[in-house]
C-alpha cells in the first residue's frame, strides 16, 4: 500500500502545471451561466482542446492524451489549483462521452468526440421532464418511427447548459405500449433543429443555467441513436454511474477550494472564533478524505458499482458546507456577488441533480448494504 | 500509487477476524468488566500468536519492526470485536520504550505476555497491567496506580489515576501520535461492527408488517453511517503511511477526528435503529455503543485534534 507518485506521474504533473501557468486567463472569466460568460468559456475550451487538455483521459485518436485514471486525478488537481475556469463542456465530456465509449458505434465516436474534445460543440443534457424528476422512468417524451430516423415530441426540463449549448442528449419513449424502464431510446439532437424551442430558466440567482426544451416533431436520423432502440435505460445508466462517481466533481476541485478557504481564513478570520476555525479544519479534512477516496477508487480492481452513490452524497453536501463556511467567514461581505457566492449557488444544486441525495441513500441502503427494497 | 490494502494485509485481517469470531469476545468483555481478566488474557495470548503485538516492537527484540499499515489493520479488527485491554497503550508503550532505548519489556510485549498501560490521563486497566507508564511535561515515567477504579461509560475500560514514580526519559512525540492513530483505527472497527449489527437487525426486525430496513427513514440513517465510515478509512490508512514523516501529527489528528466522529455517530444510529433492545446492558450492541462513547474523547477529543490539525496546516 502506498501513496507515491512515480517519476513519470511527477513529470506529467509538471507538464500540466507549466501548460496551465502559460494559458490560464489572468482574470477570472465571467460566470459561465451568462451569455457573455458562456462565450468566454467556449473560447477557453478551444484553448484546452488545441493542446488536447480538454479530455486528457480519452485516447489520442479522439483528441485526448490517453491519460490513466491517476493522471486524470493529477490533471484535475493541477487544473483547479491553478484557478482555471469551470468546464462548460462538462455534460458532453463526463456524461455523454462515457456512454458513447461504452455503447456508441465507431462512426459515432469519430463524428461526435473530436469536435467535443476541440471545444467546438458544447452539449446539454435532456433527462428530466415536468413529471419525471427523481423518477426518471416516468418520462413521457416520445420518439416515433419516421423514414430513416425518429420524430421527437414532448417536453424536457432542468436541461443544464441548454440555454447556450449546441446539442443535447436524452431518453425518449420509443415504444408507446411500454412502461417504466422498457421501450426507451437514447438519442442525440441539435438544439437548433427545426421543432426545438429552448426556454431558458433562471436558477436561484437568476442566471440561465438551465432551460426547458419543447420538442415538436424534431427529426433525428437513425445514426444518432446510441445503443439499440428500446435499450435506452440500460445505456443511460452507464452514464449515471459516471455522473455520481468521481468524474462529475473531481477531488482536485475540493482540495483547491479548501486551500482557498484556508487562505481566506488566515487573511480574514478572527482567530478567537474557534467554531469557524473548526469548520475550516473540517473543510480541509473532507477535501483530503475525498482526494484519498479517489486514490482508493482508482486502485481497486473491482467495479465500484452502486458505491458511486457514496461519493455523490459526500461531495454534494461537502460542497455546500465549504462554501457556507467561506460566506460566513466573509461576514457582511458574504452576500455580495463574487466567486464564493457563485460557488455557493452552484453547490446548492448538488444534492438535487444527478439523482437526489434521497434517491442515492436508497441506492446505498439497498445495493451496498443489502437492505430490502420497500414501497417508495 | 496503490492505495488499497494488499492481498497480504487482507489475509491478515481475515485471519484475525476468524480467530476473534471463535473467541466469544462478548463473554470475555463482561468478565473483564467485573475484574476477571482470564478470558481476555487468553484472547491476548492468541492474538500474540498472530503477531499483533510484535507489530510495534523492533526485530532485534523479537518483534517485526514498526509496521503502521499492519497495525491499523489489526486495530480495526480488534475494534470490530471489541477486544478488551490496553491495546492502544501497549502498542504506544512499545514505541515509546524503543525510542528511549529501554528494551527490558519489549520481548514480553511482542509475545503478548506483558500488558502495558500508558495514562492518558487515566491509566486503562492498570489493575492488570504489568507496567504502568505516564507522560508528564514531555517526560515518560513509570507510575503507580491508585487503588480506586474510576468507572467509565465502557465498563471494560477500567481506569485508574496514577502517580509518577521513576523518570525514564523524554517522551517520543511520534509514539504518542501512534497511540492516536491506533485508537482511530480501533474506533473505526467499533463503528463498522455497529453498522453491521444494525443492518442485520433492520433486515429481520419487523414492524407494521415489514422489516424496518424497508423504511426510508431507517435506510437513510444507515446510508449516512456508511458514508461517514467509508470516508474516514482512507484518512486512517494515509496516516499509517505517513508514519516517520513530518505529516504524521497532522494525519493522525485527521484520522482520529474522522474515525471517532464516524464511529460515534454510527453508535447513535445503531441505538436508534435497534430501539430499546440496544439500550439494555444485556444485549450485545451495548458493548460497542458504550465503547464508542469512550473512544471519542480518549487520545484526544475531536475538538482537541481540530485545534492541532489547523495549526499544522
Amino acid at each position: 500500500m502506498d501513496l507515491d507518485f512515480s517519476p513519470a506521474h511527477e513529470a506529467f504533473r509538471a507538464d500540466v502545471r507549466d501548460w496551465l501557468h502559460a494559458h490560464v486567463p489572468a482574470e477570472p472569466l465571467p460566470s459561465l451561466e451568462t451569455a457573455e460568460g458562456f462565450a468566454a468559456h467556449r473560447t477557453w475550451e478551444r484553448t484546452l482542446g488545441a493542446d488536447r487538455y480538454a479530455t486528457v483521459n480519452w485516447p489520442a485518436e479522439f483528441g485526448g492524451r490517453g491519460a490513466t485514471p491517476l493522471e486524470w486525478l493529477i490533471f484535475e488537481e493541477e487544473y483547479y489549483a491553478a484557478g482555471a475556469p469551470g468546464r462548460v463542456s462538462q455534460n458532453g465530456v463526463n456524461l455523454l462521452a462515457p456512454t458513447l465509449f461504452a455503447h456508441g458505434t465507431s462512426e459515432q465516436l469519430r463524428r461526435v468526440l473530436p469536435p467535443m474534445a476541440r471545444g467546438e460543440v458544447i452539449w446539454a443534457q435532456a433527462w428530466s421532464e415536468p413529471g419525471a424528476g427523481s423518477d426518471l422512468a416516468a418520462l413521457r417524451s416520445t420518439a416515433t418511427r419516421a423514414d430513416g430516423g425518429w420524430l421527437l415530441n414532448g417536453q424536457k426540463t432542468w436541461s443544464s447548459r441548454a440555454a447556450f449549448a449546441d446539442m443535447a442528449f436524452g431518453l425518449f419513449r420509443s415504444d408507446p405500449e411500454s412502461a417504466r424502464h422498457r421501450g426507451l431510446t437514447y438519442l442525440m439532437f441539435p438544439l437548433d433543429a427545426p421543432g426545438v424551442t429552448v426556454r431558458p430558466i433562471g436558477r436561484l440567482d437568476g442566471k440561465p443555467a438551465f432551460a426547458e426544451l419543447f420538442l415538436d416533431d424534431v427529426f433525428v436520423p437513425d445514426g444518432d441513436v446510441i445503443g439499440a432502440p428500446g435499450d435506452g435505460w440500460k445505456v443511460a445508466m452507464s452514464t449515471a454511474g459516471n455522473e455520481r462517481g468521481l468524474t462529475l466533481r473531481s477531488p482536485g476541485r475540493y482540495t483547491a477550494a479548501a486551500d482557498r478557504l484556508l487562505a481566506l481564513w488566515r487573511d480574514r478570520a478572527d482567530p478567537s472564533d474557534t467554531a469557524l476555525r473548526d469548520r475550516v479544519a473540517d473543510a480541509w479534512l473532507k477535501a483530503r478524505a475525498y482526494r484519498l477516496k479517489g486514490f482508493e477508487t482508482i486502485s481497486r480492481t473491482d467495479d465500484i458499482g452502486a458505491e458511486s452513490s457514496l461519493n455523490k452524497v459526500f461531495w454534494s453536501e461537502f460542497d455546500i458546507a465549504l462554501h457556507e463556511t467561506a460566506l460566513d467567514l466573509l461576514g457582511p461581505d458574504g452576500e455580495l456577488d463574487g466567486d464564493w457566492l457563485e460557488g455557493y449557488v452552484f453547490a446548492l444544486a448538488g444534492p438535487i441533480y444527478a439523482g437526489t441525495n434521497e434517491i442515492q441513500r436508497n441506492v446505498i441502503a439497498e445495493r451496498v448494504l443489502g437492505l430490502p427494497r420497500g414501497a417508495r | 500509487m496503490r492505495f488499497v490494502l494488499s492481498e497480504e494485509h487482507r489475509l491478515f485481517a481475515a485471519s484475525l477476524d476468524k480467530l476473534l469470531d471463535q473467541a466469544d469476545t462478548p463473554s470475555a468483555i463482561r468478565a473483564w468488566s467485573s475484574g476477571d481478566h482470564a478470558p481476555g488474557r487468553r484472547i491476548w495470548t492468541s492474538l500474540a500468536e498472530t503477531g499483533v503485538f510484535a507489530l510495534a516492537v523492533p526485530e532485534e527484540h523479537d518483534g517485526m519492526g514498526l509496521l503502521p499499515v499492519e497495525l491499523v489493520t489489526a486495530m480495526h479488527g480488534l475494534g470490530r470485536h471489541a477486544v478488551p485491554g490496553p491495546l492502544v497503550e501497549t502498542i504506544a508503550a512499545a514505541s515509546l520504550l524503543t525510542a528511549l532505548g529501554d528494551t527490558r519489556w519489549l520481548p514480553r510485549i511482542a509475545a503478548g505476555e506483558a500488558l502495558v498501560t500508558l495514562a492518558a490521563p487515566y491509566a486503562l486497566d492498570a489493575d492488570v497491567a504489568d507496567l504502568v507508564l505516564t507522560v508528564q511535561d514531555g517526560e515518560v515515567y513509570e507510575a503507580t496506580p491508585a487503588r480506586a477504579l474510576r468507572p467509565s461509560i465502557d465498563p471494560s475500560r477500567r481506569l485508574y489515576e496514577v502517580t509518577p514514580t521513576r523518570k525514564l526519559g523524554p517522551a517520543d512525540d511520534s509514539s504518542l501520535h501512534l497511540a492516536t492513530l491506533a485508537c482511530a483505527a480501533q474506533h473505526l472497527g467499533v463503528g463498522r461492527r455497529l453498522l453491521e449489527l444494525s443492518v442485520d437487525y433492520a433486515k429481520t426486525r419487523s414492524q407494521y408488517g415489514h422489516p424496518i430496513g424497508e423504511y426510508q427513514a431507517v435506510k437513510h440513517h444507515l446510508a449516512n453511517a456508511l458514508i461517514d465510515l467509508e470516508f474516514a478509512r482512507p484518512l486512517v490508512h494515509a496516516a499509517a503511511l505517513s508514519h516517520g514523516t513530518s505529516d504524521f501529527p497532522r494525519d493522525t489528528s485527521a484520522a482520529k477526528i474522522a474515525a471517532s466522529e464516524a464511529a460515534y455517530r454510527t453508535a447513535k444510529t445503531a441505538l436508534q435503529v435497534h430501539g430499546a433492545i440496544a439500550y439494555t446492558a444485556e444485549y450485545a450492541p451495548s458493548l460497542w455503543i458504550r465503547k464508542s462513547r469512550a473512544l471519542l474523547t480518549t487520545w484526544g477529543s475531536p475538538t482537541t485534534h481540530r485545534a492541532t490539525l489547523i495549526n499544522t496546516l
